[in-house]
């Protein structure tokens, strides 16, 4: 067709900084300070259409967009790795329209987007973490309509959640939620702390490092000041604990890291290796130097 | 203090579009009375009992519930969050369907439990016996409390209805035919059971019934309505013996003599 | 020994080679042209810019030939274009009596004022595969009505609201109009809300839906008040003029559904409305939105609200295919981290029945 041309800012090179027009980025920071300041509260923002489909990440990169600048240093994780193809395409994109520097080390990243986990390296006051949420609604299962569980989190009214834990220990002698567990931030707001295993909750209690938290299909923001108190659900006789494995990592011996497990042959031999890359990278690096 | 009445209704009216489902209801209800509202479907009883609940705002008159150490409230001017803590804790809400009133996904015990769990409880074993005594005095059998009242029986699901209402020992019970639709047989033993826990209890409540029998065997005091509007009040016994209203010796007449 | 294996930037970009490659198909055959396929698959692209919320045919026409066809990935690629779209404003509303009208039909009235246009439609053809279009051949010219610019069409809605047997269309609350794309949607939804989300829904949910109450999940007695398509056009006030310029013109289709009439102690009873629009000729579309705005009426004309279609938050929170689609197809995306902690749980969840069983049995053989 004569003349059709790209009017937009995409594809030209002449992207808006961080790809987001400033107007926007202006929408989700006012979001996020809102989010902040009432620790665990979902916050509606007027997520945009991205060129990533909804559950491949947009909330995080909506997030992630609105607070980059040109000396942060960004690391992205999908299960933990970075060189995971969701991971890789997300850096590549900020690579793009940002033209930040980019890093797999998780102590040297100023900003950190993940999905599904939380750095085994502990974070420091300063960086930021944020992670994508799929469904930001700790009570969805529990009640579908969304007119019902916003009245449900104004009056506090957390007893379903509660009762569906009895449930769990009644059937199964006990709490059988693995992901996704749901907390109580700051003695106040129940939130879902977005599908990490059970395994990372702990380190979101106290962290130094801001946690944000950004769900693109639903439309909300919510956030974890540093600091903040995060208290996994339970009963004061069934108390929250953490996965284990008797294995350690096949590749750098760690017993404290969370392993995934991969199938090696066809009789099903498995080997364990951490979920973290970077971490484990580390670990291995440091044990050469031990040895050497 | 002085006795408050524990709760009182002035001037309860409400319309649904042209039609007047009650008018003008008076009453006071003294701790430890257990007062009754007949009438045949569609005398406006239901609407009533839930203008009373504070579920349906009334479009005139008011409603109030003496509290045990505040005082008196205006049931319809409580914001929504104490409204709802209320009918959580010191109010319990019988309806006639028990689907209604329980989580038929939850175990029984669950259901039990719920009340406590949303004050707080957090020790799984405490709730679990509490659930489990409960579930004895309304007389279902242990082995039945981590099953979901899916499984259970029209009558089982009706005491299990009503143990979750009373787990959190509430002071005011509404009662919607709390039997209705029910076996006859199985009527008469949730009816006993009803009859002794109102008494140890001492509870104060509300009974909605079309079954003259079920008034005469729970309730002290008794309104009768027709139309929307109160035609007798008294002693229950005093109605059903000795009506005055034309329209209660009716009702009165045709009970079969058993 | 194992090794990690590395690689996702290599396998992304062979990844997107072979995409490229396959959307080409065959050098041996032509190339598609965008003016191709506005013209002659003119209808994806009326439903690609209908549900992609941007009007631009030759935008809709690439959307599709980058798709390969995949309607649903095109309105994905339209709408994140759309996103990066400076806005110089809001234009006045379309005001459809100024359609010059290439069809208009009623079936409440045999005649109306304006006559029955039957316009283009499939609706008298027989469904009979046409193997002469498996060449390439030449059309004579369909002869041409003159067209009455003139000509006032005046909405049967109108004529009915006169008499007022018809409810007025619900009043606008203010001028400005909301935007579902800008800001968050909140339920209830208001009436704006609401058709802007069914206008962009995706027309297989909205027909479902719309089919479902004429089957009595909560059936609300539709006739089509009026069907119009033509083109209309759209009015502006640049804020240096004070006054309107028409900046372009566009196809719509509107539909006007007369639903069971309601009234009260107060109200006289009157038909009610169900209302639809879409970009270019889709009719099916407007129609269905028109029944399910009307079934979302339910509870403000104090209607039962029992089925699927009356359910607000159900019908407006799954309305969306590019929503829907991202999430269902996300289900692709690495999730072995949190199967590997249901793992854990499983493993010692059985680990605890098994031993619960060894004990047993040992307690059994003891007695």
């Amino acid at each position: 067709m004569p003349g059709l041309q790209d009017a937009s800012s995409q594809d030209s090179g002449t992207y808006n900084y961080a790809y987001l027009d400033e107007q926007t980025k202006r929408m989700i920071r006012r979001a996020i300070l809102k989010a902040v300041a009432v620790p665990g509260y979902q916050v509606p923002f007027g997520g945009r259409e991205m060129p990533l489909p909804y559950g491949w990440g947009t909330g995080g990169i909506q997030v992630t967009a609105a607070i980059i600048g040109r000396d942060d240093i960004l690391k992205v994780i999908d299960q933990g790795a970075d060189d995971t193809t969701n991971a890789v395409s997300i850096r590549r994109f900020f690579a793009k329209v940002a033209g930040v520097a980019t890093t797999t080390r998780t102590e040297v990243a100023t900003v950190i987007q993940t999905r599904h986990r939380v750095p085994e390296t502990p974070l420091k006051e300063g960086q930021i973490l944020v992670l994508q949420v799929p469904i930001p609604e700790p009570l969805r299962m529990l009640e579908p309509r969304e007119t019902e569980t916003r009245t449900l989190h104004a009056l506090s009214e957390y007893g379903v959640m509660q009762v569906s834990l009895y449930e769990n220990i009644a059937r199964y002698g006990r709490i059988s939620k693995a992901y996704n567990y749901p907390v109580l931030v700051n003695g106040r707001y129940m939130m879902s702390p977005s599908p990490i295993p059970k395994f990372d909750n702990p380190k979101l209690d106290r962290n130094p490092a801001l946690q944000l938290y950004g769900a693109g299909r639903e439309k909300r923001i919510y956030a974890v000041p540093p600091h903040t108190p995060v208290k996994s659900l339970d009963f004061d006789d069934h108390p929250f604990e953490i996965e284990a494995w008797s294995e350690c990592c096949a590749l750098c011996g760690s017993k404290q890291s969370f392993l995934d497990e991969m199938i090696v042959d066809d009789n099903g031999k498995r080997l364990f290796i951490c979920s973290d890359t970077d971490y484990c990278q580390e670990r291995q690096q440091t044990r050469q130097k031990g040895e050497s | 203090m002085t006795a408050l009445p524990i709760l009182s209704a002035r001037s309860v009216t409400k319309h649904f579009g042209s039609r007047v489902a009650c008018r003008g209801v008076n009453f006071d209800l003294w701790p430890g009375e257990v007062l009754g509202i007949v009438g045949e479907s569609g005398s406006g009883k239901t609407t009533l009992l839930n203008c009373l609940a504070g579920r349906l705002l009334p479009d005139e008159g008011s409603v109030t519930y003496g509290t045990a150490s505040m005082g008196a409230v205006d049931v319809h001017s409580l914001s929504e969050a104490r409204r709802r803590r209320l009918a959580r804790t010191e109010w319990g809400f019988v309806n006639q369907d028990a689907r209604d009133g329980l989580r038929m996904a939850v175990s029984a015990g669950g259901n039990i439990g719920e009340r406590l769990m949303a004050v707080g409880a957090r020790n799984y074993g405490a709730i679990r016996r509490t659930a489990s005594d409960w579930l004895s005095r309304v007389e279902i059998d242990l082995d039945r409390l981590d099953d979901q009242p899916l499984t259970y029986s029209g009558g089982m699901r009706q005491r299990l209805q009503i143990a979750r209402n009373l787990v959190s020992n509430p002071r005011l019970v509404f009662m919607d035919e709390p039997t209705g639709g029910l076996d006859v047989s199985v009527q008469a033993r949730i009816l006993d059971l009803l009859r002794g826990l109102v008494d140890r209890m001492h509870l104060s409540a509300v009974l909605v019934t079309h079954d003259l029998g079920v008034a005469r065997l729970l309730t002290h005091r008794l309104m009768v309505m027709q139309g929307g509007a109160v035609v007798e009040h008294g002693l229950t016994d005093q109605v059903l013996d000795d009506p005055q209203h034309a329209y209660t010796q009716m009702l009165v007449a045709s009970i079969l003599p058993v | 020994m194992y090794v990690a294996v590395k690689g996702g930037e290599t396998a992304i970009a062979n990844s997107l080679e072979l995409l490229a490659d396959k959307r080409r198909g065959s050098r041996d055959v032509a190339e598609l042209s965008l003016e191709q396929i506005d013209q002659q698959l003119s209808l994806a692209v009326d439903r690609v810019m209908t549900e992609g919320s941007c009007y631009d045919r030759a935008l809709a026409a690439l959307a599709i030939k980058q798709a390969r066809g995949d309607l649903i990935e095109a309105i994905f690629l339209l709408r994140a274009y759309r996103t990066t779209l400076p806005r110089f404003g809001d234009s006045r509303p379309l005001d459809s009596t100024r359609m010059v009208v290439e069809r208009r039909i009623s079936s409440t009235f045999k005649d109306v004022p304006g006559g029955q246009v039957l316009g283009p439609t499939y609706d008298y053809t027989h469904r009979l595969l046409d193997f002469s279009l498996a060449a390439a051949g030449e059309r004579p010219d369909a002869p041409a009505a003159p067209v009455d610019a003139a000509q006032v069409m005046p909405r049967v809605g109108d004529i009915l609201e006169r008499e007022s047997l018809l409810e007025p269309p619900p009043a606008q609350s203010d001028d400005r109009a909301e935007d579902i794309t800008r800001a968050p949607l909140t339920l209830p939804a208001s009436r704006p809300a609401r058709l802007q989300n069914l206008a962009r829904g995706d027309e297989g949910f909205l027909l479902a839906l719309g089919y479902s109450t004429q089957r009595g999940y909560g059936n609300n007695h539709p006739f089509v008040g009026e069907i119009r398509y033509g083109h209309v056009p759209i009015a502006f006030v640049p804020e240096e003029l004070d006054f309107e310029i028409e900046i372009a013109e566009i196809d719509v289709t509107e539909c006007d559904m007369v639903n069971q009439f309601a009234g009260s102690h107060n109200v006289p009873p009157q038909f009610t409305r169900g209302y639809g629009l879409a970009f270019g000729h889709a009719e099916r579309k407007a129609m269905a939105v028109a029944l399910v705005d009307r079934a979302l009426r339910a509870g403000e004309l104090s209607e039962a609200v029992s089925s699927p279609a009356q359910d607000e938050e159900f019908v407006l929170s799954h309305s969306d295919n590019v929503e829907a689609s991202g999430f269902v197809q996300h289900l692709k995306l690495p999730h072995y981290v949190d199967f590997q902690s249901e793992l854990v749980v499983l493993r010692t969840l059985r680990a605890e029945v098994d031993e619960r069983n060894r004990r047993a049995a040992l307690d059994r053989a003891a007695e």
